[in-house]
């Protein structure tokens, strides 16, 4: 699972009301090779929440992010590659997804979070 | 065979053996590629260069997108939820639009590994873990979702341009644990579908209602949820061809919201309401495969005189009166005309 995706789920809980971001819990993280769009970026970055994505890449052990982030920045290639490579190429294979009022835990296994709720959450 | 919502609840349904199908049979893929290619123009993505976030939703009936015959060059990041199966994919069209959009039932990843193919990244989720299995097995590029389109779908509210979805959202009409309510699980998938999607943003789903009530329960829910839109049904004169979209744009009426138009519609007054020839609905089933019963004894070929003559035999031994063997014995009867 990519940041990406990370950066789009949120807890379904019944009952809770702020379910993003869902914290990290990493095991193992693993790395892919993906062509660099800095067009995609581009038209991606109003969409992500920018501090999720901060903490979800420091969770994974990757710190190249800047705390705060604009559009300005997004003329210098430097941020983007560094974006390219948090968003798209760090992948959460092992670990778990934890909801941040309730501490349930999601837990992902190859590359694949569990999202099922138990029937007493829905 | 019976339709399969009906045999069993889809993440039993969609065991080891019928994923497998969906990565063997080439007539399940090239239905499942037909189908997402009609959806996929259905969802009408403008060209105007502002990126679009999707979701596709189609039930275990996994998908192949035929984008480049629809002039997309698209770049997709999809994810495969798996519930009764949703995607995510990212869309870049030729002239640099960027869409997000979720595939609901991904299945075992055809859809996005064709989409993988146009350089695209996307995201799927499906609730059987098998087909998840077998998307994997494929290396799919995108990422995947264990999850149930009826619980809701979990997704962060506005950041979704689009959805698809292949026949999965009938599933959501059957009760397969004590605990459903088909209207609970509708309400809350569409409830979630319409908060995640961003405004104005469309839905296509393609649907094998199994009556005209179950029809109008889907679509009320939608329209409950807030959606405007309605079904497009192409070749409605068709029992075999016929196939339903649920075509749903986020937000107001208005001119792009209108539904766009049905194909095969040469004859007058196709109306919508006609009611589906149920049992001919082209469902993506094993059953499908095999050739109607009746054409399978022609082809057959007779027991012949000989396979005749050594029962008789056989009688005989027995002690059983057994008449002649003549030059009638097993003959073919003569043409009447």
């Amino acid at each position: 699972m990519r940041l990406l995706t990370h950066n789009m789920l949120s807890s379904n809980i019944k009952g809770v009301n702020n379910g993003f971001p869902l914290l990290i819990e990493a095991e193992k993280v693993v790395e892919k090779l993906v062509d660099f769009n800095p067009d995609f970026l581009r038209n991606i970055f109003p969409k992500i929440d920018w501090k999720a994505l901060v903490a979800a890449a420091r969770a994974v052990g990757y710190g190249e992010l800047p705390d705060a982030a604009d559009p300005a920045m997004l003329d210098s290639d430097d941020f983007l590659r560094h974006l390219h490579h948090a968003l798209l190429q760090l992948h959460l294979e092992e670990g778990a997804l934890v909801c941040p009022e309730t501490g349930r835990r999601f837990p992902v296994n190859k590359g694949i979070p569990n999202m099922l709720l138990h029937e007493d959450e829905v | 065979m019976s339709r399969p919502e009906i045999q069993a609840p889809p993440e039993i349904f969609y065991n080891d053996e019928e994923a497998r199908k969906y990565t063997s049979s080439s007539r399940i893929i090239d239905i499942q590629a037909k189908l997402s290619e009609r959806a996929l123009e259905l969802l009408s993505l403008p060209n105007d260069g502002v990126p679009r976030l999707l979701l596709d939703i189609e039930t275990h009936h996994s998908v192949e997108l035929g984008l480049d015959l629809l002039g997309y060059d698209i770049d997709f990041t999809s994810f495969a939820i798996s519930s009764t199966a949703l995607t995510f994919a990212l869309i870049e069209t030729k002239n640099e639009t960027f869409s997000v959009s979720c595939f609901v039932g991904c299945g075992s990843g055809l859809s996005g590994e064709t989409l993988s193919e146009n350089g695209h990244q996307w995201i799927g989720l499906d609730i059987s873990e098998s087909m998840l299995n077998v998307a994997l097995e494929r290396e799919v590029e995108g990422d995947l979702m264990l999850g149930d389109m009826g619980q809701g779908l979990g997704i962060r509210p506005g950041v979704i341009d689009g959805a698809i979805s292949i026949s999965a959202v009938q599933w959501l009409c059957n009760a397969d644990k004590s605990s459903h309510e088909p209207r609970l699980r509708l309400k809350a998938f569409f409830g979630s579908l319409y908060r995640c999607l961003a405004r104005g943003a469309r839905a296509v789903f393609q649907v094998y209602p199994e009556s005209l009530a179950q029809r109008e329960l889907i679509l009320g829910f939608a329209m409950r949820a807030g959606f405007a839109g309605g079904v497009v049904v192409d070749y409605p004169h068709s029992t075999k061809m016929r196939k339903e979209y649920l075509v749903l744009t986020c937000g107001p009426p208005s001119l792009s919201t209108a539904t766009p138009k049905a194909k095969g519609e040469d004859e007058e007054s196709c109306s919508e309401d006609e009611s589906s020839g149920d049992g001919e609905n082209q469902t993506v089933c094993i059953s499908d495969r095999h050739r109607p019963r009746k054409k399978q004894r022609i082809t057959k070929k007779g027991k012949g005189r000989e396979w005749v003559l050594k029962k008789k035999e056989q009688l005989r031994k027995k002690g059983n009166a057994v008449p002649a063997d003549t030059k009638y014995t097993a003959r073919k009867r003569e043409a009447r005309f």
